[in-house]
């Protein structure tokens, strides 16, 4: 599934410049611990999480993720957008909870297997 | 631990990290992932190294009064000093424990401080080291190898 496909899925805003559907996602996880996120996610996951903070988009830098989907209607800051756009990591937000955007994800044939 | 045994003078880089820069943390991480990424490191040394001084970054930052990132790029291998001053770990075997924090509230609330940062930088080095003296600081050394 494409970020594109993500997107009209969970009929998400994008607060980023990339091209979504060239953005491949294969695995998703759902967090608001980014110590576990850290620990245990592999590359070119897509993090759905409910955290609006400038240390998201340095998480998922750090690990290569795919990009990162704000649930629950969270919208990201400008200074975020910012550090999103410098940092190309696709943003997109949901005014779907948690549970509905995994589960949306999930039937629809994203992959829950995250670790290495 | 294998620091400075190469006779190859390695590439240095220094950063000093701020005691509570919440927006900052995470960019000296950044530069040097970077920087791997252009000496033509491969894609798990690079992540290994990026998860590893962003923990290191983070600790720092949360935990300290300030300190310092150093690394030194060898064509095998990459040497990460995480330093700093402050109050030090008192048990550093505990510390050690996945799931010991003591985070305080506001980096709970952040989704940091699960105690899970030694840990995951332990797993992420192929050596690891970690010397802390109470009211005094904390240094950690981590060697990853290329291709480790």
């Amino acid at each position: 599934m494409t970020l594109l496909e993500v997107k009209e899925l969970l009929r998400a805003d994008s607060y980023t410049e990339c091209d979504l559907s060239n953005c491949e996602v294969k695995a998703a996880c759902g967090a608001d611990l980014l110590s576990d996120v850290l620990a245990f996610t592999k590359e070119q996951v897509l993090l759905l999480t409910g955290l609006v903070h400038p240390q998201v988009i340095r998480t998922a830098e750090m690990l290569d993720l795919a990009g990162i989907v704000f649930v629950r209607g969270k919208v990201p800051s400008p200074e975020m957008i910012e550090l999103a756009e410098k940092k190309e990591i696709p943003i997109l937000s949901t005014s779907y909870p948690m549970f509905k955007s995994c589960g949306l994800l999930y039937a629809s044939g994203v992959d829950g297997d995250i670790c290495d | 631990m294998t620091e400075g045994k190469s006779e190859i003078t390695p590439i240095e880089l220094f950063f000093e990290i701020e005691r509570g820069d919440f927006v900052r943390a995470g960019e000296a991480s950044s530069k040097i992932k970077k920087k791997l990424l252009r000496l033509g490191f491969t894609g798990s040394t690079i992540r290994c190294a990026a998860i590893a001084t962003y923990e290191a970054e983070m600790n720092i930052v949360i935990h300290s009064l300030g300190g310092s990132l150093k690394v030194k790029i060898y064509p095998e291998k990459v040497v990460l000093v995480a330093k700093d001053e402050g109050p030090g770990i008192p048990d550093v075997a505990l510390a050690m424990k996945e799931g010991f924090s003591t985070a305080p509230e506001q980096v709970r609330e952040m989704g940091f401080g699960a105690g899970m940062g030694l840990p995951n930088m332990r797993n992420c080095a192929d050596e690891f080291e970690i010397e802390s003296r109470e009211d005094v600081g904390t240094t950690v050394t981590m060697v990853l190898y290329k291709g480790g």
